[in-house]
């Protein structure tokens, strides 16, 4: 009862243009039927991810291994809620990041759970950036 | 205890087979010979109704998967399909999606009634955990039913479930992925609900036969709880049960009636008549009614994975019930203090199940981790403590005794009763406190022509509704449930087959390729569907500033807003369904050129009343003299705006006359059946007394 063939091959790596996305802007990709929310952060955002102290969080991870280095303004998360699956809504919440609607969960800036029942950070995918404005997912 | 059959048969035919396989005797033993405690009350015939509601469920489900189509892009659309095009369809899909409630709704009561009376004790502890089996093969059932559809509910309540697998250490994530047959919740995912859908019946029923089996074996406890000694405690289960099982089947079955053809959508959920869609999250995800409590103490846990075991527990501490509560009385009626904690029992089951329903946040968190100790509490610290302490009152010598003494045994469950009602008061307050602060916000009710058990669709008004529905909505809003055939059904708008057709005729509609392999455009014919106005969601979005004008073909049931307690009760017997309607008329007329103080609308939106958020991306669509009428109705807003939520209505449910009217011929039968029946039981069970 494992995916199939004609499944895994639809979840070969995607290319995003990242052009479009202006700061402070997002955009929703599907890749293997997940919304992969690519999110051009502001200054303030990135600012506000890396002055919060990581002991205090429910899951540690520092905002600079949740993006990669030189392309900081860039975050790349799965966007379903690590409770129960929900999408999380992006610039909403208390912390400048995600909540989700379901139950109540909210994300900062960076991604990483602040509030609410989940037990963990957005899940980031695997991805590279094949140019300045080129990402692939996968 | 198993029956003692005096099955001779006389026919020669009967005869052969008896030598070969005595199934008739088997039969005979079973469901005619077999002893029935005489003293048994109208909460037995539960597992009568149970037999009948499985039977109604695999028979209605076998009909209704000729028509359905397991594909994610057409599962939707199949099911519309049913109830707007088969035969009976309607009929089909209420009987099932109403009778999937009907069925847990027995359900609950016989477990209930098991309970109260102690019929989990001793000899009958597999049988009761058969029953547990029984109940957790429903719930799966339920569930993967539930998917079917696909519609928001449908997908988002799938990936809620399914995710709470992915909370069991190092396995979960691999169990998540074997249920979806993919990377997220999607095609296979439906494809293997469906054929588990499909089967588990058949298990149920197989499990059905061994709960039988036991409980023939043990026989049946009985309201006195002490067991069947002589002749004299028992009848013979044909007639005397049978018939008094016919009478409460027949009962049931009205409650069943009024679901099925007055209030088909009362335990839905409106999203889910809105197709599924993986990209949005409904606000706020409710599991069906009869998953509430669990999903009430799932949610009061802060941790993932604690919360999904203590949900599952809450379930599988039944399995233990025989082992916690010892007490070697069976019937509650001779335990004062079990009794008064059973009915405390119940209601905290209820108002988890009210909190189930609930946003997840404040005082309703904190109420939902108090009621789930109190659960727990009850099985785990009240049983097994009363089993020690409590003096029990003494017990009837026999059945035949209790049945003699059954005058003047009557106590009030006092307690229960008054904290009954100071829960009831409690959450009246919170409700009417939540109903002041949404008041400016709640449509106010209309009268419409179509509501009610005699109501049916003023055709002025829906002719009205389809010519501005054709003069100002088109231009937005499609229409794709709806073929121009469908204006001339009886029910509709009531326009003859010719003028269908000539109204058909007036739309250009794509078809092809031709024999060169091009498209090309041709008149409607009345089987053709009302054309969209783009050609895909994208075109629509770019042609409205983003925002995604919605199909209106089941806009009237897929809006809806909260009616709050206790006017959702009330709602249920005066047949109230028209949030639907009510929306979309105020909404229609809810736009304001200026927003209240304090209130910002983005620039490309506009501000309503009633629209959730109050920023809409449709401006203003009606203003008055837009449309003219031929028969001289005012050409105003509000006489548009109801008109065309009439159309929508009839577009939504275009069988509603025909249900109302079957449904008042039904309940006539049912009524005179349920009379004949309980007269039928009275001479039969004369003898008895």
């Amino acid at each position: 009862m494992n995916p199939d063939a004609t499944t895994i091959a639809a979840g070969a790596p995607i290319e995003v243009d990242l052009t479009p996305i202006a700061s402070g802007q997002d955009i929703k990709v599907f890749w293997r039927g997940k919304p992969i929310y690519i999110m051009n952060r502001t200054k303030k955002q990135v600012d506000e991810a890396r002055q919060v102290p990581v002991s205090s969080l429910p899951d540690p991870a520092t905002d600079q291994s949740r993006v990669k280095e030189g392309h900081d303004q860039w975050l790349v998360v799965i966007g379903i809620c690590t409770h129960l699956g929900c999408i999380p809504i992006a610039h909403e919440g208390n912390y400048d990041g995600f909540f989700c609607p379901c139950h109540g969960s909210q994300y900062d800036s960076s991604g990483r759970i602040r509030q609410g029942p989940a037990p963990a950070n957005l899940a980031v995918p695997p991805y590279q950036f094949v140019s300045d404005s080129k990402l692939q997912i996968g | 205890m198993s029956g003692p059959s005096d099955y001779q048969p006389t026919n020669p035919v009967l005869q052969w087979i008896e030598r070969r396989l005595p199934i008739f005797g088997l039969m005979h033993s079973s469901f005619v010979a077999y002893p029935t405690p005489r003293n048994l009350n109208y909460w037995w015939t539960f597992g009568a109704i149970l037999s009948f509601m499985l039977g109604v469920q695999i028979l209605t489900g076998v009909i209704l998967a000729m028509h359905y189509t397991p594909e994610a892009t057409m599962a939707f659309h199949s099911v519309e399909a049913i109830v707007r095009d088969v035969n009976y369809g309607w009929l089909m899909r209420n009987m099932h999606a109403s009778g999937a409630s009907m069925f847990f709704f027995a359900v609950y009561v016989h477990m209930f009634r098991g309970l109260y009376y102690g019929s989990y004790k001793e000899p009958r502890e597999i049988l009761w955990i058969l029953g547990v089996i029984i109940y957790l093969l429903m719930m799966a059932t339920g569930f993967m039913g539930y998917v079917l559809p696909w519609g928001q509910m449908s997908f988002w309540g799938a990936t809620v479930i399914t995710n709470l697998f992915s909370a069991i250490p190092y396995v979960g994530d691999s169990i998540v992925t074997l249920l979806w047959g993919g990377y997220s919740v999607g095609n296979p995912t439906l494809n293997r609900f469906f054929s588990l859908h499909y089967l588990l019946p058949f298990v149920i029923a197989g499990v059905v036969v061994l709960h039988i089996w036991a409980l023939h074996v043990a026989g049946q406890n009985n309201p006195a709880g002490v067991e069947a000694k002589t002749e004299k405690d028992t009848v013979a289960f044909t007639p005397y049960a049978t018939i008094k099982d016919l009478f409460g089947v027949s009962c049931f079955m009205i409650l069943f009636a009024w679901f099925i053809f007055y209030m088909p959508n009362y335990l839905g959920d409106a999203d889910n008549y809105i197709p599924a869609n993986p990209g949005v999250t409904p606000a706020h995800i409710v599991p069906e009614w009869y998953y509430l409590p669990f999903y009430a103490m799932l949610r009061s846990i802060p941790n993932k994975l604690a919360g999904v075991v203590v949900m599952f527990s809450s379930i599988l501490i039944l399995v233990f019930l025989p082992w916690l509560d010892t007490a070697k009385t069976k019937s509650c009626t001779y335990r004062p203090l079990a009794k008064q904690f059973f009915w405390i029992f119940v209601i905290v089951g209820i108002l988890l199940g009210y909190l189930g329903a609930q946003p997840p946040e404040g005082i309703y968190v904190i109420a939902g981790r108090v009621l789930t100790f109190c659960y727990f509490a009850y099985f785990l610290i009240v049983l097994p403590l009363l089993s020690r302490v409590e003096k029990a009152k003494p017990l009837p010598n026999s059945i035949a005794d209790d049945v003699l003494a059954k005058t003047g045994r009557k106590t009030a469950p006092m307690v229960s009763t008054v904290i009954a009602l100071m829960i009831a008061g409690a959450l009246f307050a919170g409700s009417t406190q939540n109903a002041r602060a949404a008041e400016d916000e709640t449509p106010p009710s209309q009268t419409w022509s179509f509501s009610g058990p005699f109501g049916k669709f003023d055709r002025g008004a829906l002719q009205r509704g389809l010519k501005v529905y054709k003069e100002v909505c088109s231009a937005c809003h499609s229409l794709n449930y709806i073929a121009f055939r469908n204006i001339a059904d009886p029910g509709g708008p009531g326009y003859s087959e010719a003028q269908a057709k000539s109204f058909a005729a007036e739309y250009k509609i794509k078809d092809g390729p031709n024999d060169q392999g091009e498209m090309f455009e041709r008149p409607g014919r009345p089987a053709d569907y009302f054309p969209a106005p783009f050609p895909n969601e994208q075109a629509a979005r770019a042609a409205n500033g983003g925002g995604l004008p919605p199909d209106l073909s089941l806009i009237t049931k897929a809006r809806s807003y909260e009616r709050g307690f206790p006017k959702f009760i009330f709602d249920f017997f005066t047949q109230f369904q028209e949030q639907g309607p009510n929306y979309v008329d105020a909404l229609l007329q809810g736009f304001e050129d200026k927003p209240p103080p304090g209130v910002t609308i983005p620039e490309g939106s506009y501000y309503n009343k009633y629209f959730p958020g109050h920023a809409i991306k449709m401006p203003k669509p009606l203003s008055d003299g837009q449309v003219t009428f031929d028969d001289g109705s005012p050409a105003t807003v509000a006489q548009y705006a109801k008109d065309v939520t009439t159309f929508l209505m009839w577009a939504a449910d275009p069988h509603m006359e025909a249900r109302k009217h079957l449904g008042f011929q039904v309940f006539v039968f049912l009524i005179i059946f349920a009379g004949m029946m309980y007269f039928t039981k009275k001479k039969v069970w004369a003898e008895a007394h």
